[in-house]
């Protein structure tokens, strides 16, 4: 099939983002906007044109990768030389497609939430990089691409949280957002170097078969081994690394939460449905090697993923900013995708004849509702923030009668990430605790506590800003344009429908369609701890009560350290300004300042003392000069003389 | 005839010339002077080409043609000393060399 095409859904936001960039603030903010919309709404077509024809027009059943293009980008060698391409495969379609329609959504709902800001087209500039970049990121098929991309996209997300520029909050975020992924994607390029050292190419797929022929050899003896595992297992999980960075895992999660210091579409778009899964994203890309350098690297995988959906949930259970609940519930689900590419391992499921790889396409699945039901939770609660200018929970409350369209996409989307069916959270949740049940019953254990908690800490946020106490607001709320309301509608169908795709038949890591079916013997239980989760949230919180206080004073300790995100800031700004400032950076600013400017300054210093002592001799008196050179003469021929003389010629 | 001179009568007198010349390039003060002083180097040379000449190689003309090239130069050398030392004065109202300093350190 051709589809050599598909070079436009990246190149369009591309274009949209020099011509805002270079022109954008000649022309009316509406014209930036709708060039930016336009750009990736095309885009968006495009890239379900493309996903119909990839998945519908294959009879086969066989979902085989395609290069749609490639070319020579940087040649050093004849083996090293580093392309740009698109890769098409189920997963890199279905990312396509995700990115494209949730950036849409982003661009449409920005007309109304960014109105009358000051840089619009800046911002769509930066939205249209971003979707540039993230298109890429997906489109990669070797690994070198996608580390320009990841890096990319760590740009532009940088810019857009720093978009409020003259709040010092707003920078200090930007700031902590870019080095503490940049710190990952350090082991992320050095995992890069010891795979494609190793495997002799940049390519995903070679890569992969050599790391699946050397799993399968008996490692030689002078194999290079670290702490008893082998390099490539070293490289896998340096690379991990860069996944975690970006995908918020504990303990690289500290600048999600600050991220939420950028505009709330942002929030929506990076932080919710796009960049943060690039993580699980590289590991899904990978995951043919993860599964043959299992089980370390597997294990690794999901165990960061659950710790990190655990942690994440029970700050989340008490944080009072609405985005930061977000934000945390972000890092939670995440960490559920994470734990289902870690528990993938090949089960049988009746009615398959061949065992499927249940946990990838569950959290491939996950991937897909969550970018739905979380981006509809950002521009919901950015529509709430929009009604009432404030952030915190406890200014809100009853904004149901105020806010009737945001208030129902909103408990749509809160029913969804809570797993009640037959909303799309439920079936992908579903997938991942069966995936975990056949692999580990103890992260089995953790994800279905999990998945109570997060029904808790959604109906929480539900209950507070939609029922509860009235509202501290200064004006009557007032429901959002037109502009906003579209794609939280779109979402809301997007949070109801997402679950009834037939992912198993088509995403999967072996290319090969499976049947799911449903698992009522794990289902069950999960709706059942999601109600209750909702039924206490609701106890506590549709009715004003002193219930919350209550409890926040028995659970004490546990609570405090909750509230505080378990003292991980206060831990990192320790280590750094203890550690890290007294025996690394003092050390070497005294060797900066003491030897190296010292030795150069001795150099100078040197040259100017010698240089005012000699300067005398330049006196500017011709006839001193001809002394000198007179005497010099004469000096010279007394010498010749003698020694002529000394040699007996004469 | 030339030969009741000896060549050395003649070295003697370049040399004295020559040493004449320097002693006024390093002891006058006034740069026409010393310009002048600088002519008498360049004769004194001039002189020894010829004397070698006419003495050791009888019939070759190279040592001529050299004393000319050096009248030549000497005169071109002349002239554009001449216009330097006029504008020295046009600028610092002296043909003092003591005076003429600006182009120190």
């Amino acid at each position: 099939m051709e589809f050599s095409n598909t070079i436009w859904i990246p190149a369009l936001p591309l274009i949209m983002f020099v011509i805002l960039g270079l022109f954008g603030k000649k022309m009316p903010a509406i014209v930036a906007g709708f060039l930016g919309t336009a750009g990736i709404g095309i885009a968006c077509l495009l890239s379900l044109l493309t996903a119909g024809k990839y998945f519908l027009d294959n009879t086969s059943g066989q979902y085989s990768p395609v290069i749609a293009w490639n070319t020579e980008w940087l040649s050093f060698t004849e083996n090293l030389h580093i392309d740009l391409g698109g890769l098409l495969d189920p997963i890199s379609v279905m990312m396509l497609v995700v990115i494209t329609i949730v950036s849409l959504m982003v661009h449409i709902y920005s007309f109304g939430y960014m109105k009358g800001e000051t840089g619009f087209a800046k911002f769509y500039a930066f939205l249209s990089l971003f979707s540039f970049s993230m298109l890429g990121l997906v489109l990669a098929p070797n690994i070198f691409q996608m580390y320009i991309f990841w890096e990319l996209v760590g740009v532009s997300s940088y810019l857009l949280i720093g978009y409020y520029y003259q709040k010092p909050s707003a920078v200090a975020a930007s700031k902590k957002a870019f080095i503490v992924t940049r710190f990952a994607d350090l082991g992320f390029l050095i995992g890069i170097l010891i795979l494609s050292f190793d495997a002799n190419t940049f390519e995903f797929s070679g890569i992969i078969s050599y790391v699946v022929q050397a799993s399968q050899e008996a490692p030689a003896e002078n194999a290079f081994a670290f702490c008893g595992l082998s390099a490539l297992t070293w490289g896998l999980l340096l690379v991990f690394t860069g996944g975690a960075g970006k995908s918020a895992m504990f303990p690289l999660h500290i600048w999600l939460p600050d991220a939420m210091e950028g505009p709330t579409p942002v929030s929506a778009l990076i932080h919710a449905a796009t960049m943060v899964v690039a993580g699980v994203y590289m590991v899904a890309r990978l995951f043919p090697a993860f599964e043959a350098a299992a089980p370390e690297a597997l294990l690794v995988v999901a165990w960061a993923g659950a710790f990190s959906s655990l942690f994440a949930a029970v700050i989340a259970c008490t944080q009072t900013d609405i985005k930061r609940v977000l934000a945390y519930s972000t890092m939670s689900q995440i960490g559920y995708m994470m734990c289902a590419l870690g528990v993938a391992s090949q089960i049988e499921i009746p009615g398959n004849a061949e065992p499927v790889t249940l946990g990838f396409t569950a959290s491939m699945f996950h991937l897909f509702t969550h970018a739905m039901f979380k981006a509809l939770l950002f521009l919901g609660a950015g529509s709430v923030i929009h009604a009432v200018h404030n952030n915190d929970l406890k200014g809100m409350g009853q904004l149901r009668k105020f806010l009737p369209i945001t208030h129902l996409t909103f408990l749509i989307a809160c029913l969804a990430i809570a797993g009640i069916p037959p909303f799309a959270g439920f079936f992908s949740k579903d997938e991942i605790l069966v995936a975990a049940f056949e692999n580990n019953i103890i992260l089995f254990s953790i994800e279905y506590f999990v998945a109570g908690l997060t029904a808790f800490y959604m109906f929480r946020l539900y209950f507070s800003i939609f029922w509860g106490n009235e509202t501290n607001c200064h004006h009557t709320p007032h429901e959002a344009p037109l502009s906003m309301t579209i794609p939280l509608i779109f979402l809301a169908i997007g949070s109801i429908g997402a679950g009834f795709v037939p992912f198993g038949s088509f995403v999967t890591s072996s290319g090969k369609g499976f049947e799911a079916h449903m698992h009522w013997e794990i289902a069950l239980p999960s709706i059942g701890i999601a109600v209750l989760g909702i039924a206490i949230a609701m106890a506590m919180y549709m009715k004003p009560s002193a219930a919350p206080e209550k409890l926040a004073s028995r659970a004490g300790l546990l609570y405090r350290a909750a509230f505080r995100k378990f003292y991980i800031d206060e831990f990192y700004e320790f280590m750094t300004k203890r550690f890290v400032f007294n025996l690394i950076s003092r050390p070497i600013a005294w060797f900066d300042r003491n030897v190296v400017d010292a030795g150069m300054n001795a150099v100078a210093t040197v040259t100017n003392f010698v240089s005012v002592r000699i300067k005398g001799l330049q006196s500017g008196q011709l006839q001193q000069y001809a002394f000198v050179f007179v005497s010099g003469a004469i000096a010279l021929g007394i010498i010749f003389i003698y020694m002529w003389v000394q040699s007996g010629k004469m | 005839m030339i030969s009741v001179i000896p060549i050395q009568h003649i070295l003697i007198l370049t040399t004295l010339m020559f040493f004449i010349g320097v002693y006024g390039f390093l002891t006058r003060k006034n740069l026409i002077t010393i310009l002048m002083s600088t002519e008498l180097i360049l004769n004194s040379a001039a002189i020894n080409f010829v004397a070698f000449n006419k003495y050791y190689y009888q019939g070759e003309m190279q040592g001529h043609f050299f004393s000319l090239f050096i009248i030549a130069i000497a005169a071109a050398e002349a002239a554009i000393a001449i216009a330097i030392i006029v504008n020295l004065f046009r600028n610092f109202r002296s043909v003092n060399v003591e005076e003429v300093d600006k182009m120190k350190y």
